[in-house]
């Protein structure tokens, strides 16, 4: 191995956010019941501090690194951006409701940096063992996470759930990346790709191991009929764990099914996106009509959830440049309306209320008049209406839909999100429409209030002028 | 002086802006948001004076045109421009915003900055739709205009405004979305969302068949057509008395521009392979709604069917000029039908407007819609009365008011395409003042049977203002429309010559 291999430059900030999380650990032993502002004050510290450090990194000559299993390109780049910034959000919107329940705990923190860190490799790597790696780093720190309220019979079982299904996705997936090493001999994507495309590997082989693979992937992300855990997991979790759950870990998951499928498989696209139209329509039609059932405001999130994964999927089986650059853009909208719907329940929780219930919601505009436009905001953008990021990000998903000649599939996704706009106009009628029930709200750390306040402004904003964003999707993958 | 202002920007965005500080303001003092929010309208609906003094009557291009590049990855533009068609109708946007203001004044009570807000941000958003031309923009305007009447509706509505709001909610987005996908289809055979790129975008039968209906989806349901219409009803019985004017007066216009603008001059083969379907649901609206309104017992639910039987007018002046394009005689009747669309148009956003106020001045009093609440209005409120009767008048179509002018002129074309179609859609008159009549029969003359209708005030100042310029504009147009015909002449005649082309 020659000096030049060894250039750990690439992984700066990797290897900086391991060691903080380290440290935090360690010093998180000596503090006391009282004291985890602390911890929470320096986690923040950390995902600053590891922004710099890719920021400063960006537009390194060196692509490929340790014998080409890590890439850093611009998809790495945005994505880290965006999911250390996504994180962040989560921590200071979680705060006071963590505390208030007293379980605002050190390994809340230190787990939530350990799953960032996977979070990092998996966008970062280019050899099926380093994706996998990050895969079960995120995984276990967020199966983790979920029972961090052990005294919870429901967090407890959601936790469970979480951990059994996922190991099963994670055997798929490994199953899937097994045969594809089989068949074409390396681990390496560039060699896959090549192998792929050549023709020399066996079809049936290779067709098992895509099986597979998109089998483990779209159960990770929550797609149906892969999504029964979803609705329990979120649902039963804390919310101030279901926010980080539910935004930063689906743009890494996206960075791994845009490497697997977008990059090493693309020789097989046909095949592949076939399943995707699979998982695609039914996710569309399972979260936008099984969430009109619901009473729980988080559950509901839940499902909203699940359609929008639907439409991320949708994004990547155009198969072309603009449609994984659509479904970077979706991705990103969706990890901030959805850390803004949860945050939103954590915001309007109390002691003793978990402020989930869609009844919960009632009367919301008398009782804040600004958070209730807040709310306004994230249910519009994520019905896809305009003057909100939301429907730009449907609008690109539909052009490179209709752009490879899927008309019906794109008149179906707005359908589907007509029925699904039925919900979020609930939602909002019980916060514009109906009498509160109790008065006031309670005060909230400034923190808290800031991030949801630019969050909902930064919606409303980049609804008026999308422009970067989307030219910044598009640049990562030469689109456009 | 004005010729290098961005006067289109401003008039989208000025009453947005007004909302928002509306809002800031809040409701700690209600009479400073009124005063301003009047102040807001007041100073957009003179700026908007500003497009007719500087506009070009002669020349069928866009006019005020700003194009700057807005989301360059997908080749969409911030495009405004007027030609005859779009201007008029932003005309009115302003006027009635500011009547809109006008009647809320003590009436809301509640929340009364989120009122305001709600209608000035509407009225940029409406404007914004006029405006457009960029494909994406327009659907951006006419999307989000759905988001402040879905809380106007809902907030300040009548007991069922639930129900009512989002029925109106869903079936617009429904309507819409469809149309959203054939505009994404189009760019990617011209490489632009330009509206004027569209134009002379060539399209086979096919394709234009069903661009043509997706198109028709939305705007059916927006103008609305039988049998798409029933959300109409449910949402201007319960929406506030400022709802129910933007209803009528403006939103339901968007659709009549949408065909004008999008249906027409994209998919002129298509339009004219599917006329008869559109004629046929114009007559069965004309007609049949007739006879509906003719039944109701509440007065809005009156009106709003009155609405539909009106937009039949539009409707059938619109796709009527390809039967008389074909026949030998018609020469000329093609203009004549659209500027009677058109005219109508203008005319039905007053007369609806007048009406819907006039019914919330009684409702302000009596708190009730019922047609069987009231009677012998006319001698407690002998002003108000003599207003509502030339409006009734005017909704029938009685000559001298401007209901009389885009009726006349549409039947008068549709008799050079058939004279059957003419002789129905004449039917009108006499079905229009059955329903109307026989209302205003019921509520303003007879005895009066309820004592509290003989305690009703008179008009007092503010509303005799509102009523009053209404009726100024209704005696104007019917009086006097060739001005109103002359801005409109040159684009229609444009578009005419454009629809008279196949593209296939």
């Amino acid at each position: 191995m020659t000096l030049d291999a060894l250039n750990l430059m690439p992984v700066l900030p990797e290897i900086i956010l391991l060691t903080l999380a380290c440290a935090i650990l360690l010093i998180d032993v000596f503090m006391r019941e009282g004291q985890r502002d602390v911890t929470y004050g320096l986690t923040q510290l950390a995902l600053v501090v590891t922004s710099v450090a890719v920021l400063s990194g960006m537009g390194m000559d060196q692509r490929l690194s340790f014998e080409g299993s890590v890439i850093n390109d611009g998809l790495s780049d945005v994505m880290k951006l965006f999911i250390l910034l996504i994180t962040a959000m989560a921590f200071a919107l979680s705060r006071d409701y963590m505390k208030e329940r007293g379980i605002q705990k050190g390994e809340y923190y230190l787990l939530g940096l350990f799953g960032v860190l996977g979070m990092m490799v998996m966008v970062s790597s280019y050899s099926l063992l380093l994706i996998y790696l990050g895969l079960e780093l995120m995984s276990l720190a967020m199966y983790a996470m979920v029972a961090v309220h052990r005294d919870d019979i429901r967090a407890s079982e959601a936790a469970m759930k979480y951990f059994v299904l996922g190991a099963l996705a994670s055997g798929l997936l490994l199953y899937g990346m097994s045969m594809l090493y089989g068949v074409t001999g390396s681990l390496d994507i560039p060699a896959i790709r090549q192998a792929v495309m050549a023709g020399t590997a066996s079809d049936t082989a290779l067709l098992f191991a895509a099986v597979f693979i998109v089998a483990g992937l779209v159960f990770k992300v929550g797609a149906a009929p892969f999504h029964m855990w979803l609705p329990d997991v979120y649902d039963g979790a804390p919310t101030g764990v279901t926010l980080y759950l539910s935004a930063a870990p689906k743009i890494a998951a996206l960075a791994i099914i845009l490497r697997l499928l977008g990059d090493a498989m693309i020789g097989m696209l046909p095949d592949w996106q076939t399943l995707l139209i699979v998982f695609a329509v039914a996710s569309l039609f399972v979260g936008n009509v099984v969430a009109i059932a619901q009473t729980s405001f988080k559950r509901m999130l839940a499902y909203s959830t699940i359609s929008h994964v639907g439409f991320i999927l949708l994004g990547v089986l155009a198969g072309t440049k603009a449609g994984f650059a659509s479904a970077l853009f979706y991705t990103i909208t969706y990890a901030l309306m959805t850390v803004g719907g949860f945050g939103l329940i954590a915001y309007l929780a109390s002691k003793g209320l978990e402020a989930d219930k869609l009844d919960d919601l009632k009367g919301l505009n008398d009782r804040s008049p600004w958070m209730a436009f807040i709310l306004l905001i994230l249910m519009f953008s994520m019905a896809g209406i305009p003057f909100t990021l939301g429907f730009w990000a449907k609008l690109a998903v539909l052009q490179a839909v209709v752009e490879i000649d899927m008309v019906w599939l794109a008149v179906y996704a707005v359908v589907m999100s007509v029925i699904g706009a039925f919900y979020y106009l609930r939602a909002l009628k019980m916060a514009y429409f109906d009498k509160p029930i109790v008065k006031g709200l309670q005060p909230r750390s400034w923190d808290a209030r800031m991030v949801l306040n630019v969050n909902g402004l930064a919606i409303l904003a980049l609804g008026l002028y999308p422009t970067s964003l989307i030219a910044l999707c598009a640049t990562v993958f030469n689109a456009g | 002086m004005f010729a290098d202002w961005p006067l289109l920007s401003l008039l989208v965005w000025l009453p947005i802006i007004s909302g928002i500080v509306v809002l800031m303001v809040g409701d700690r003092s209600p009479q400073a948001v009124r005063r301003l929010s009047l102040f807001g309208s007041l100073l957009v609906f003179l700026i908007s004076l500003l497009l007719v003094t500087g506009f070009d009557s002669t020349t069928a291009s866009m006019q005020f045109v700003e194009r700057l590049p807005w989301i360059s990855t997908f080749h969409i533009e911030y495009f405004l421009g007027v030609d005859g068609i779009s201007m008029p109708l932003i005309i009115l946007t302003t006027f009635t915003t500011v009547l809109v203001v006008l009647a809320g004044w003590d009436v809301i009570e509640e929340k009364v900055s989120q009122y305001m807000a709600a209608f000035l941000i509407m009225e940029g958003m409406m404007i914004g739709t006029f405006a457009a031309l960029d494909a994406i923009q327009f659907y951006f305007f006419f999307e989000g205009m759905l988001i402040p009447m879905y809380l106007v509706i809902g907030i300040w509505g009548g007991p069922r405004r639930v129900y009512a709001t989002l029925k109106f909610f869903l079936y617009t987005f429904l309507g819409s979305v469809f149309m959203l996908v054939a505009l994404i289809y189009m760019y990617f055979q011209s490489g632009s969302f330009s509206v004027l790129d569209m134009h002379a975008l060539p399209l086979n039968m096919t394709e234009q068949t069903l661009i043509f209906l997706a198109f028709l989806i939305a705007f059916a349901v927006k103008i609305p057509m039988w049998p798409v219409h029933t959300w109409l009803p449910d949402a201007h019985v319960e929406a506030p008395t400022g709802g129910s004017v933007i209803l009528a007066a403006i939103m339901l216009k968007i659709g009549g521009y949408g065909f004008m603008r999008f249906s027409l001059p994209i998919t002129p083969d298509a339009s004219h392979a599917l006329d008869w379907m559109i004629i046929f649901m114009s007559l069965v609206a004309i007609v049949y709604i007739g006879f509906v309104a003719l039944a109701q017992s509440d007065m809005k639910k009156l009106v709003a069917y009155s609405s539909i039987s009106h937009m039949g007018f539009v409707t059938l002046g619109m796709f009527v000029v390809f039967m008389i394009m074909a026949n030998p005689v018609g020469e000329g009747g093609a203009a004549l039908a659209l500027e009677g669309a058109m005219i109508q148009m203008v005319s039905h956003g007053f007369i609806s407007a007048a009406m819907f106020l006039a019914i919330g001045v009684m409702y302000d009093r009596l708190h009730s819609r019922e047609i069987s609440a009231y009677g012998g209005v006319a001698s407690s409120m002998p002003m108000f009365a003599a207003f509502v009767v030339l409006f009734a008048m005017a909704n029938v179509g009685l000559p001298g008011t401007s209901g009389f002018v885009g009726e006349f002129m549409v039947i008068l074309a549709s008799y050079k395409a058939n004279f059957w179609i003419a002789f129905i859609a004449a039917l009108t008159l006499i079905i229009g003042a059955a329903y109307t009549l026989w209302m205003v029969k019921r509520v303003i003359f007879g005895e009066i049977r309820h004592q509290e209708v003989a305690r009703m005030p008179d008009l007092n100042g503010r509303e005799f203002v509102i009523m009053a310029s209404l009726a100024f504009f209704v005696l104007l147009v019917g009086v006097w429309p060739d001005p109103l015909a002359h801005v409109m002449h040159a684009s229609i005649d444009n578009l005419v010559h454009h629809i008279a082309q196949s593209k296939l």
